[in-house]
């Protein structure tokens, strides 16, 4: 009886090991086969000329991934300067200012902005903000704007960003100890006062973090971009140009093009380039947040 | 003196105009979804297959879609529930406290949250050519399982890291073994465990990056695991993409059926997810 009881434990400790390992090897089998998957094309072209030309006529074995790359930057970036001002508005009232109730109420609204599916803010943004920059904005300061296009990929993209943006900031605030703010207010300082000067000022890193791990969930969001960014293979002149970012190219041409040895191989080196990127951004945010979170562990 | 009360009011009312304008957004998304589709909302959407001249606005629903959904995400939850939970017991009470295997498995979890779910597809595909397997209801619930095991990990880790130690320890000092202290503390962190599941069945059923190329589409529903399976959000891309008006608002209608499951699986997770801070010790 006692043996059984032992070898139970045994049996499951060594299974949850295994599991563990798994876990770990798991991101780098995902890095290791896209990597092997994209080597063709990197041994075919200069790895240079893949990342700068803006030739892309695949069928005669032109692959310059610059427009697909610039469009993702332009998008995100877009999506960055909006979102910003928004979230870090939004969690200081929630941090510093807003009742519980307030704050209650606001679980579920970040809870559902970041519940919905691509698909549905895909939908919300052809419907609603495609028209408004083909009929309204675009008009003031350009001829003609179909409406598909950088701005409407990078608004849409931003409403989508916003509640990781508003989750990790709010708990960036809540992590700087009490004492500094009841100092702060003790000393006469105003509520505002206090954000300004102690609070941002302690948690800049925090919202560097948060807007880097924003940035790369940016740039791998695919359904809703692909739906309102326009996809023509071009590079991006101003926001009223439609663009072709990186993880629409995959979700448009993979599946179909396996005739081509090279355009899947092209194709698999943009996944692999997402990858890299996206691992990296992750890995530079997430071990800053750690940090901070153990910093002001008591 | 005035100066810093009259900024203090107008940093205060810009601040609640931006919650306002989030909490706006979020209406209007919810709005224009419900105020185009409701329209076409019909009994038949949900309880009938697309009949033959469906694409071209003829009658027929999107129950393939729904079941295809259906399928993938419990499939994909099989999956990911036999190798969360035995991951998540093994960081929080057989490592020991803040030791450097968990902190890095915690690490690579985050990564693996953060990888997009194109890049997630891209590999399942690549994975189920070199294995043979063709565009099949196999191969989405492997890379849906792939999508949400690091958000069903997370959050129940989160869950679970709230526990307090005395009652491991008080069952370790009757003479539990590790295994039989999960099993009980298993218990206490079942609605953890729910809320967890509910997450991960949210972010798995509205994405469609993943199972884009690795599920394929059908208009039936799949009777076996190698056969195609048709999902939600893709059935709603593909009826978007159609240049006849009523396929379009079928389309919108089919979003509103995503949105209300979303709806309901959000507000549930929240429930089990109070009850839990109940039960705690």
């Amino acid at each position: 009886m006692r043996r059984l009881r032992a070898v139970k434990d045994k049996t499951a400790r060594y299974f949850m090991l295994g599991i563990a390992i798994f876990t770990i090897l798991f991101l780098l089998a995902i890095g290791l086969s896209l990597f092997f998957k994209a080597l063709p094309i990197m041994k075919e072209k200069n790895l240079w000329v893949l990342l700068t030309s803006s030739d892309w006529k695949p069928f005669k074995g032109d692959f310059g991934f610059l427009p697909f790359i610039l469009s993702t930057f332009y998008v995100s970036l877009i999506a960055i300067i909006i979102a910003l001002p928004f979230s870090i508005l939004t969690s200081i009232y929630l941090n510093s200012y807003a009742s519980k109730t307030v704050k209650r109420f606001f679980e579920p609204v970040i809870d559902l902005l970041s519940g919905i599916p691509p698909v549905i803010y895909g939908i919300w943004g052809t419907l609603t903000i495609v028209p408004l920059i083909a009929n309204k904005i675009a008009p003031v300061f350009v001829e003609f704007s179909s409406g598909y296009t950088v701005l409407a990929g990078g608004i849409v993209l931003a409403v989508m960003i916003i509640p990781l943006l508003i989750s990790i900031m709010v708990e960036v605030f809540r992590s700087i100890p009490k004492e500094m703010i009841d100092a702060s207010l003790s000393m006469g300082a105003t509520r505002w006062q206090t954000v300004k000067k102690v609070i941002l000022r302690k948690s800049i890193s925090g919202i560097i973090a948060a807007t880097v791990l924003a940035l790369s969930r940016a740039f791998g969001e695919t359904m809703a971009v692909l739906m309102v960014c326009g996809n023509i293979t071009q590079i991006p002149h101003s926001i009223f140009d439609a663009c072709y970012p990186l993880p629409a190219l995959i979700a448009n041409n993979y599946g179909e093009m396996l005739s081509l040895p090279s355009y899947e191989s092209a194709l698999m080196f943009s996944a692999f380039l997402l990858f890299i990127i996206v691992v990296l951004f992750n890995g530079i945010s997430r071990f800053t947040l750690n940090q901070i979170e153990k910093r002001y562990q008591f | 003196m005035i100066m810093k009360q009259l900024e203090e009011k107008i940093f205060k009312v810009i601040m609640i105009c931006a919650a306002i304008v989030i909490l706006g957004v979020l209406v209007f998304i919810i709005s224009t979804v419900f105020y185009k589709g409701l329209p076409a909302l019909t009994l038949d959407m949900i309880t009938k297959l697309p009949g033959g001249g469906f694409y071209l606005g003829k009658e027929g629903g999107v129950l393939n879609a729904i079941a295809g959904s259906v399928y993938i995400i419990l499939g994909a939850l099989a999956i990911s529930i036999v190798i969360s939970v035995p991951l998540v017991m093994y960081i929080n009470f057989y490592l020991p406290l803040n030791s450097f295997f968990s902190a890095a498995i915690r690490f690579s979890l985050d990564i693996l949250f953060g990888i997009p779910s194109i890049v997630y597809g891209a590999f399942g595909f690549a994975l189920m050519v070199y294995l043979g397997v063709r565009a099949s209801l196999l191969g989405g619930i492997l890379t849906v399982a792939m999508l949400i095991m690091p958000i069903m990990m997370r959050s129940f880790d989160e869950i679970t890291r709230l526990l307090s130690h005395d009652l491991p320890d008080a069952l370790l000092s009757l003479g539990a073994t590790k295994f039989e202290m999960v099993k009980v503390l298993m218990r206490q962190l079942m609605p953890g465990l729910v809320t967890a599941i509910l997450l991960a069945i949210g972010r798995g059923i509205g994405d469609a990056a993943t199972v884009l190329f690795t599920a394929g589409y059908t208009d039936n529903i799949p009777a076996s695991l190698n056969q195609p399976a048709a999902t939600l959000p893709l059935s709603i891309f593909f009826q978007l993409g159609s240049p006849v008006e009523e396929v379009q608002n079928r389309a919108y209608a089919s979003a509103i059926i995503l949105t209300v499951i979303i709806l309901i699986l959000s507000f549930s997770a929240r429930y089990f997810s109070s009850k839990f801070s109940k039960n705690k010790i």
